[in-house]
Order: structure tokens, then C-alpha cells, then sequence
């Protein structure tokens, strides 16, 4: 991989641009397909159960503080307190001030722990301040880094630049995993979205994530679908597994088996698992939780009845 | 069970609810921002202010490009349920005056606009066979918020209103018939018609109209509804500052006669696309 | 693998009848001499229904019952005309969901694609030419144009109740009264049309039915006092009703075969090109005249692209019809299904590499995995002649002028697809190709507003659009 890597980086912009293009009806049209399959029954009950295995349960609010966050993390363990066949979510992601009052709420539960950095949402600080960022949160007991790009750099085409922070960013990651942040909604182009996601896969990411849930745009499912080519296409090239992570505006148990479903027909297995693809989300879960407690007493469920954290 | 008989009862009286009329700007029936009120046949109705004017004027900027983007199909079925909840509220309008053949007209009129919606393209547009490897070909788009200055008549406000609309522009219009114009709005407004698409405004065109006439946001004017030579020339005037499309009122306009295609055309800009063609 | 569970749309929606008869002059009667013939569920080969059988004798009466109303019907105002067309399009949309379902178990075809392909599509045409039925003035074809008389209609199985709509509804707008034949294998939803008819209170004799097998639709056509015959098929047949009516002094119009080059170019959106390919010739189980079933990929891509087909192939979904998840259907009959096998043998003797991704097909019915031949040459029969069927012919070219060459080495020429992110080699080679239709970077795109229709073998006249008012005025 490395020789390959270095290779591309000779001529980043070349590599990048030699890409195949994504034409936008054509990947919206196939996105609105997939979006029409119909998971029913016991199929429904699986994908439920996997999508809440999947959520990153997230708050990244100028509000937010150590009481917010810890009742967080108590619903990020047991989502439904009724229920203890319900699994727990994948992580919890807040910011790196809060991520020590997180890592203690979250002690041996086997749940991870996610801090944005590199200067969330906007990306807009020097390296040095973005790397400092990143240390502190693994100090403080993050196990999973998400960072931005810097969207400025993309779309100026210094791609260097967005490539040599990744590899920076990754390198203060230590052993905690990296999720990069591509920010889609402002790339403003498919083509981008596609080069953007092998410049960070290139240059380390162990997740590609779509959005920070601070702009208009957030994750879609067309957007999501060219990421999800995108790891495929490099696990053909360089044999390793990508993560991929849509965030914001993922609201409905609809909306989150449309993704699976996209994952099942376009990169398959592989990635139907918490290893390799979360969801970015926070008010998702309960919706989860109340379309599974539908299910399963098989009349609707009322908000009334799931914890509000 | 047979009805008391033990003393009648007297003649019940009910007193009938009667409806406001307001405005109709961007999908809702606000009052005046002025607080004013005209009378008009016994009914107190909204008398609509220049700010009333601009507000219309923001409500069909805001929408016109979803409406232009919308497709062609959608804008002709929404078109068509326009003459369809019109059909359904014909005593409503023949209550108020109107003719009835006057309001199978004007469904008539939305019907035959519906009908427009994905063909005028193909009757005013297509390839040019131009002298060289290029593919070219005009395709006609609508010129963006038109202002109107409508005829009192229900079938001379659908039918200014109809062509603006079937082509993609928003409009914001002056009515002169209140309680016709706001019993259409109505119909609009419960049509699948976008809030915003079509603003009705009542009152006084010589209050409001010089404001929409000079309103640097709005691309075209239609002048159809102006009975007042001097008001017309000056309001020509007024929209010659940004190079407004204007419809020039024409005397005695036969509102039952086929329209053509004027009014469409009158409203539309051609965009012309050069592409080379080779491999 | 995430395993989705069944998910049937249901059957009660639609409730079909033990038997029909013809729908001639308003009003539903048993043929003549009594003959029958039954419509199975190609997913099941359950029987669906019995239907009459129209003799002579029927279509002497239809035509007569179209010749009566046409004098009335003609005289009509435009408006009013319209009128009508749109309460149909109206009464369509409102029984969508259950001639969809009818539609799926006549033909087999996926309750996905008769959802939302078919159906929107057959409403969107009524829509369209009701627009015009008082605009006829505007259409370039004269101030006043005329409408011919009685139109003998003769329409495949392969999208029963669309094909109607093409033929019907042009011909309503401009004032003509019709006679048409349904598919032997597919009649009901053009029985169930006639319902809709009714609903719209459309007056008598404007639109007959009749039902039949080849026999029927050759008298129809042939019949003197039909003034104006279209027909959709196979090129064989429309070459037989050319014949037969020539020297009538009757119009026609053919939509026929075709054989059509799907061109991949190797700047083409490789996932959207995929796409394209597998909607170009497994939409519709390949039932489709414009089907793209002559992959022609440029060499230079030509690996990558067939491992990504492949990959995409292996995620198709085959079975029930009526299962919403169904991306390809049954066969439409067991006669079809024949001619498919055959030609596919064929295609392997010939020495084409044959190869399917590994699918369960149902026990019962009429089946047929989605299957592509690669080193195939022009020299190949399944790269000459139409299989109308889920087989799709690779072949692979150099440079565009090879690529336009073997696009047009063929009799057919209803429709092309050009894959490029190029768009003056994309315009370049659309100048340069002998099709009806060309589909660049998409595929199998209709819509009542865009002319549909064949060069050469292909047929004549155009379907759709303004173009297709032309069949039916004088």
C-alpha cells in the first residue's frame, strides 16, 4: 500500500482527478431505488437491532455540560431501561471538553468513546492547535477521533495540505481510530465527494464520515452511496476496509434502514457492522427504540414511554 | 317519532357567519400591515398598503425558483386541480355574481393552461440548425416575479393569472373585484398551488400599483387590468428603470376569445445553448 | 447477507373476474361464435381469467361501433375532448395501485416497475394528449387539422396497459375513435381500461375492445373500413400489416424490434454506467424493444466494467412479481421463454462465454436468470437478432467511429445509449447514430412529452411528444 500511496501523492491532484466521474441523476436515481425496498417483519426486527448497534449517540452543543453528558452515556449503555435484550449503541461523541466526564460514565461498557477535534465544526485553526485538540481528546479517554477536513484547503485544490493533516491528525490519534469528516454538504459536487473520500482514505482514515450536522446539507443517501463505492473501490485496489459514517439528519428507523439496505446492495457484508459503518445521531435512537417496541407488542409506541436524554 | 305538537315552536332565525376578506400573500390570508379596511359591496375588505406590496413581492421571489424548478407535469397537474377545486366552488362564485357560464369559462381557462405546461416548449422552442458542429437548441424560461394588475372579472383575473403562473413565474397581483379575487384565492390556496406562487393583493391600483411598477425585484409587468390611459403610460414609465416586460392594457379585451399564445410568450425569456459536437 | 423478508403487495386491491367479454359500443358482451381463450399468471401458470375471443364478426361490430361514434365524437370541441382525456388520466391515478397489481400477475412483471414505471407513466400520457386535444391549432400541422376516422390499434404484452396509453390516448385528443386489440397474453388491464371508460362516462363506441389472438388482430388491421392502423410489435408481423395494407390508401404507423447498441465509453461514470447497463437490458425482464441488449464497451475498460456488471448482477433480485423487493420478474409466457433459451443456446455453440449470477428460481412459472455473453462479434446471431429477454451481448470496440459502425450494423434502429463524461463525443456520436431514441449517460427513459420511435427496421412514425399527434391527423 505505502508504495501506492506515495506513488498517488506524487501527483495527488492527477490521481484525484483521474477518478471516474459520478454523474448526479444517475447515483439520485439509483439512491431513490434502493430507498423503495420494503423491510418487513422479521428483516425489520434485524435491521433495528443493527442500527442501534450502529449509532454514534452524539451532542455537540455549546450547552452542553457534564449532567447532559453522563445522562447520555447512561442511555448510550441501556437504550430501553424496560428492555434488556435491547443492545447498546456503538459510542458516544461530544466534544474533547467533554470527553472525560464521558470516558468515566462509560467505563466497561464495552461502549466507545468518540470526540470530535481539529477545531469542529469549521476546521478553520493552525495544525499545531488542530493536533493539541486531537491529543487532549485521546488523553481524556477517546477512543475514536473525528475530525474535519479542511474544506478551504479542498476546494483551493491544495490537496496536499488537506492529505499531510490527515496523516498528522492520524499520527496524534495514536491507537485511537480516525474518522475523517469530509463535510459534503459544502464540497458541492459528487466528483468532490468521491475525491475527497480517497484523499482521506490515502492518507490513513479509518472511517469516512459524511457531515458535522452544522451546515445545510447534512448526510443524504446518494451522497453516502458514492462513500460507500469509494471504500469499495479501495478495498479492491489496497486490500483494506474502510468505515463509513453519514451524520445529521438521520432521524426515522425509516431513514437508517435505507442505509442498511444501501449497504447490503452496493458494498454487502462486509460493512453491516459496527466496525464498519455508524450513524452520526441523536435523535434517531429513540425512534429505534420505539419502532422495536412496536414489533414486538405490535401496536404503536408514544414518546412518553422512552427516556429523554 | 312524531314531533311534539304542544306548542310550535317560532320560526327559527339563524344568522349567518360571514367571512373576512383579507389578503393573500405567500400562502396565507394576512390582514393589511396598514390596518385598513375598504367596503366593497357591504363587505369591509383588506386595503392593501405599498408594504403589503413589497411583502407579495418577497413571498414570490422566495418561491419562484421551485416553482420554475419544478417539472412541467407537476405544474400542469397542479394546474388542473386549480379548475378542479374551482369546478367544485362554482355557487360559491355564481353567489357573488359571477355568471355561471362565466365560472365554466374560467375552469375552462385553467384547464386549457394545464394543458400548456409541457408543451409550450415544444411549440415555441426547439433546434436551430446553425452553420457549424455545434448542437443548439432555444428552450423558453419564465422571466421570473410579474406583477399584475388584473380586470375586475373572475375570468379576466384567471386569465392573467393563469399564463404567468403555467410557465414557471410567480406573480403578485392586484385585484379590483375583492371578494372574487379572495374566493380564488381560496381556491389557490387549497389547489396544491405553492404559498407564494400567486400573491392577490385588494385595494387601490393607483396606491400600490406605481410601487410594483418600480420595484427593482420584479422582472415583468401586466398592465391588462389598468382602464386609466395616464395611470398605464406612467406605470410603463416606472418599470422602464429596470427594463420590466410589460403587458400593455388593449381596449375592450374579449376575455372568452381564444388567448393564443401572447400571454405566454409575453412572460417567457429564450435560452439558446450552444454545445460543439466530436469526439 | 442482510436477508429481506417477504414483502407482498397484497392481491385484494384488484378483483379480476372468471371471464370477460368484448368491449364493443359501450357495453361488455361474449364474442359472437362463443370462443374463448384463458390468461395465466406467468409467475404461477395460474389461470386468471377466461376472455372472448373476437371472430369477424366482433371486429365488423367494433369497427361499426367506432365508425357511429366517430361522427360525434370528432365534432366535439377540442375542450371537451380534453375534458374526458383528463377525467381518464384522473380515474387511472386513482386506481393505480390496482392496475398496477393487475398489470404484475398478467405479465409478471415486478409490482416495483408497474408501481413506478408503468402506471405513472400510462396517467402522465393521458395527461398529456388530453393538453392537446384543444391546442391542435398550435401543434405545426396546419390551423385545423383533422382527424382520420377509426383507428385500428394492436399493441405487445411486454407493458400492456402503457402501450394502450400511447395509442389510445393520441388518438382520443385528435378526435379519432379506436379499436383495439390487447396482447393475447396480457388482455386484462385493457379490459379493465374499458371499466375505466365507463367511470369517465366516455361515450359509447369511442373505444372498443377487442381480445384475441393473431387472428383477430390481422382481421382488425386488414378490415376496409379502418382508416388508420398502428401497431406494436415485431418486426415480422409489421412487416406482414405493411403488406397488407398496402394500397389501402390507410395510414400507418409500426413500433417494432430492435437490437440496441449500449455504448460505454472508457470516460464514461462507471457506476451509473453499470446502471444503466443492467436497467438498459434487465428492466422488464429484457421485454422491451429498446432494450440496450448490445453492450458495446470500449477495450480498454472492458474488464473492470464486467467485474463491476457482475458484482451488480449478483445483487439482482429475481422472483415473485408481486414481492415489492422484485427486481426481475417472470417470463412473460412459456412460448417466450422458449425462444430466449433457444437463441441463448445458441449463443454458446456460436462460442459466446455464457454466465448468470447464481439465483434460486421459483419451481412454477416462467423463469429465466438475468444471463450476459461475452466475446461475442457481430458475426454472433444473439449480437443480429432481438431475444427479448434478460440476455445482454458484449462486445468491445477501439476508437468512436468503430463503435458508431457496429452500433449501426444492424436492420433495427429504435434506440442507442452513449456512456461518456464528454459531452461533445457524446453529441457527436448521437449525430451518428441510425436510432430513434438516444439515451446518453441513462437509459430506457420515457415520458409522454419526449417522441419515441424507430429508424429503419424499427418501424415508423413517433409515439409520444408533439411528433406523436402527426399519426392521426389527416
Amino acid at each position: 500500500m505505502t508504495v501506492t500511496v506515495s506513488a498517488a501523492l506524487s501527483d495527488l491532484r492527477s490521481f484525484l482527478h483521474g477518478l471516474p466521474g459520478v454523474d448526479k441523476v444517475g447515483v439520485e436515481a439509483r439512491a431513490a431505488a434502493l430507498a423503495t425496498r420494503s423491510i418487513k417483519t422479521s428483516a425489520k426486527a434485524e435491521a433495528i437491532d443493527l442500527a442501534i448497534r450502529m449509532v454514534d449517540l452524539t451532542t455537540l452543543e455549546g450547552a452542553d455540560t457534564p449532567g447532559k453528558v453522563r445522562a447520555l452515556c447512561a442511555k448510550a449503555r441501556r437504550p430501553d431501561p424496560a428492555d434488556p435484550s435491547c443492545p447498546p449503541v456503538a459510542a458516544i461523541c461530544v466534544y474533547p471538553a467533554m470527553a472525560r466526564v464521558a470516558a468515566a460514565a462509560l467505563a466497561g461498557s464495552g461502549v466507545h468513546l468518540a470526540s470530535v477535534a481539529t477545531a469542529f465544526p469549521s476546521g478553520q485553526a493552525p495544525l499545531e492547535v488542530k493536533l493539541a485538540d486531537t491529543r487532549d481528546a485521546v488523553a481524556a479517554g477517546a477512543d475514536e477521533i473525528d475530525m474535519v477536513i479542511s474544506r478551504g484547503a479542498f476546494l483551493a485544490g491544495d490537496y496536499t495540505k488537506v492529505f499531510d493533516e490527515i496523516v498528522a491528525v492520524k499520527e496524534a490519534c495514536g491507537g485511537a481510530h480516525l474518522k475523517v469528516i469530509l463535510e459534503t454538504g459544502e464540497l458541492g459536487t459528487y466528483d468532490n465527494i468521491r475525491r475527497a473520500s480517497w484523499l482521506a482514505m490515502l492518507a490513513g482514515a479509518d472511517f469516512i464520515k459524511t457531515s458535522t450536522g452544522k451546515v445545510a446539507v447534512n448526510a443524504t443517501l446518494p451522497i453516502t452511496l458514492v462513500m460507500l463505492e469509494a471504500v469499495r473501490d479501495f478495498r479492491e485496489r489496497h486490500g483494506r476496509i474502510i468505515g463509513v459514517k453519514p451524520a445529521g439528519g438521520i432521524k426515522t428507523t425509516k431513514d437508517a434502514v435505507k442505509y442498511l439496505v444501501l449497504i447490503n446492495e452496493t458494498v454487502g457484508d462486509d460493512w453491516l457492522s459496527p466496525d464498519r459503518f455508524r450513524f452520526g445521531a441523536s435523535s434517531l435512537l429513540n425512534d429505534l427504540l420505539m419502532q422495536r417496541t412496536k414489533l414486538t407488542t405490535g401496536h404503536y409506541a408514544g414518546p412518553d414511554y422512552f427516556t429523554l436524554d | 317519532m312524531p314531533k311534539s305538537v304542544k306548542s310550535p315552536a317560532p320560526e327559527a332565525v339563524r344568522l349567518a357567519v360571514r367571512k373576512t376578506y383579507k389578503l393573500y400573500i405567500g400562502g396565507k390570508f394576512p390582514r393589511s400591515e396598514s390596518g385598513r379596511t375598504f367596503v366593497a359591496d357591504g363587505d369591509n375588505v383588506a386595503l392593501a398598503s405599498r408594504k403589503d406590496a413589497r411583502d407579495a413581492v418577497l413571498a414570490a421571489r422566495a418561491a419562484q425558483p421551485k416553482w420554475a424548478g419544478a417539472t412541467a407535469y407537476n405544474r400542469g397537474q397542479v394546474l388542473y386541480r386549480i379548475a378542479e377545486m374551482l369546478e367544485a366552488r362554482r355557487a360559491e362564485f355564481t353567489a357573488l355574481g359571477v355568471p355561471g357560464d362565466e365560472v365554466d369559462a374560467a375552469v375552462d381557462r385553467w384547464v386549457w393552461y394545464a394543458g400548456w405546461s409541457d408543451k409550450i416548449a415544444q411549440v415555441v422552442g426547439g433546434a436551430n440548425p446553425v452553420a457549424g458542429p455545434f448542437f443548439n437548441i432555444s428552450a423558453p424560461e419564465p422571466t421570473g416575479v410579474v406583477a399584475v394588475v388584473a380586470p375586475a372579472s373572475l375570468l379576466g383575473l384567471v386569465s392573467v393569472v393563469a399564463p404567468a403562473i403555467v410557465t414557471g413565474n410567480t406573480t403578485v397581483v392586484l385585484t379590483a373585484g375583492p371578494q372574487v379575487a379572495i374566493t380564488l384565492a381560496e381556491v389557490l390556496a387549497t389547489s396544491d398551488v405553492p404559498g407564494g406562487v400567486v400573491n392577490l393583493l385588494t385595494g387601490r391600483y393607483a396606491e400600490t400599483a406605481p410601487w410594483l411598477a418600480s420595484h427593482d425585484d420584479v422582472n415583468a409587468l401586466d398592465l391588462t387590468g389598468v382602464d386609466h390611459p395616464g395611470l398605464a403610460a406612467e406605470l410603463e414609465r416606472a418599470a422602464a428603470g429596470t427594463l420590466k416586460r410589460v403587458i400593455r392594457p388593449r381596449a375592450a379585451t374579449d376575455f372568452t376569445a381564444d388567448p393564443g399564445l401572447r400571454p405566454m410568450t409575453a412572460l417567457l425569456e429564450t435560452k439558446t445553448v450552444w454545445h460543439p459536437k466530436g469526439y | 447477507m442482510f436477508e429481506y423478508a417477504p414483502a407482498p403487495e397484497s392481491r385484494s386491491v384488484v378483483e379480476i373476474a372468471s371471464s370477460y367479454g368484448l368491449f364493443i359500443d359501450g357495453s361488455f358482451d361474449g364474442g359472437k361464435d362463443g370462443d374463448v381463450f384463458k390468461t395465466v399468471n406467468p409467475a404461477t401458470e395460474e389461470v386468471l381469467a377466461e376472455v372472448a375471443s373476437a371472430g369477424p364478426e366482433d371486429v365488423d361490430r367494433a369497427v361499426a361501433a367506432a365508425r357511429r361514434a366517430f361522427g360525434t365524437w370528432s365534432a366535439l370541441p377540442g375542450a371537451e375532448r380534453a375534458k374526458y382525456l383528463f377525467r381518464i388520466a384522473r380515474i387511472i391515478q386513482e386506481r393505480s395501485r390496482e392496475l398496477a397489481v393487475l398489470e404484475s400477475l398478467d405479465n409478471g412483471k415486478p409490482i416495483r416497475e408497474s408501481r413506478d414505471v408503468d402506471l405513472p407513466l400510462v396517467a402522465a400520457h393521458f395527461f398529456y394528449y388530453a393538453g392537446w386535444a384543444d391546442k391542435l391549432g398550435h401543434a405545426g400541422f396546419g390551423p385545423d387539422p383533422r382527424p382520420l376516422g377509426v383507428a385500428a390499434q394492436v399493441i405487445p404484452w411486454n407493458f400492456p396497459l402503457l402501450m394502450l396509453a400511447w395509442k389510445v390516448a393520441p388518438a382520443l385528443a385528435t378526435g379519432n375513435t379506436v379499436v383495439l386489440k390487447p396482447a393475447e397474453t396480457t388482455p386484462l388491464s385493457a379490459l379493465f381500461f374499458a371499466d375505466v371508460c365507463r367511470q369517465a362516462e366516455l361515450p359509447a363506441g369511442v373505444v372498443n375492445i377487442v381480445t384475441g389472438a393473431g387472428d383477430t388482430g390481422a382481421y382488425l388491421v386488414a378490415h376496409p373500413d379502418v382508416d388508420k392502423v398502428a401497431f406494436t410489435g415485431s418486426t415480422e408481423v409489421g412487416r406482414e400489416i405493411a403488406r397488407s395494407v398496402s394500397g389501402t390508401g390507410k395510414r400507418l404507423t409500426l413500433e417494432l424490434g430492435g437490437k440496441a447498441a449500449n455504448i460505454v465509453f472508457d470516460d464514461a461514470p462507471i457506476d451509473q454506467a453499470v446502471e444503466g447497463i443492467v436497467n438498459g437490458i434487465f428492466f422488464n425482464q429484457g421485454h422491451v424493444c429498446c432494450a440496450g441488449s448490445r453492450l458495446l464497451v470500449q477495450e480498454s475498460l472492458f474488464e473492470p466494467l464486467m467485474d463491476s456488471l457482475k458484482r451488480r448482477m449478483a445483487t439482482l433480485r429475481v422472483g415473485d412479481p408481486l414481492d415489492k423487493n422484485t427486481d426481475v420478474g417472470a417470463i412473460n409466457s412459456a412460448a417466450q421463454l422458449t425462444r430466449i433459451r433457444e437463441l441463448s443456446e445458441i449463443g454458446s455453440v456460436e462460442g459466446a462465454e455464457r454466465w448468470s449470477p447464481e439465483c434460486q428460481l421459483p419451481d412454477r412459472g416462467f423463469w429465466f436468470a438475468p444471463t450476459i455473453f461475452t466475446g461475442v462479434t457481430q458475426a454472433h446471431r444473439i449480437a443480429r437478432e432481438e431475444i427479448f429477454g434478460p440476455v445482454l451481448s458484449v462486445l468491445t470496440f477501439r476508437t468512436p467511429d468503430e463503435a458508431v459502425a457496429k452500433a449501426n450494423n444492424t436492420p433495427y434502429g429504435l434506440s442507442a445509449g452513449i456512456w461518456s463524461e464528454k459531452g461533445s463525443r457524446i453529441l457527436a456520436v448521437a449525430d451518428q447514430l441510425r436510432a430513434g431514441v438516444v439515451w446518453a449517460n441513462t437509459f430506457n427513459k420515457f415520458d409522454p412529452a419526449s417522441p419515441f420511435g424507430g429508424y429503419k427496421e424499427s418501424g415508423y412514425g413517433r409515439e409520444g411528444g408533439r411528433h406523436g399527434l402527426e399519426a392521426y391527423l389527416a
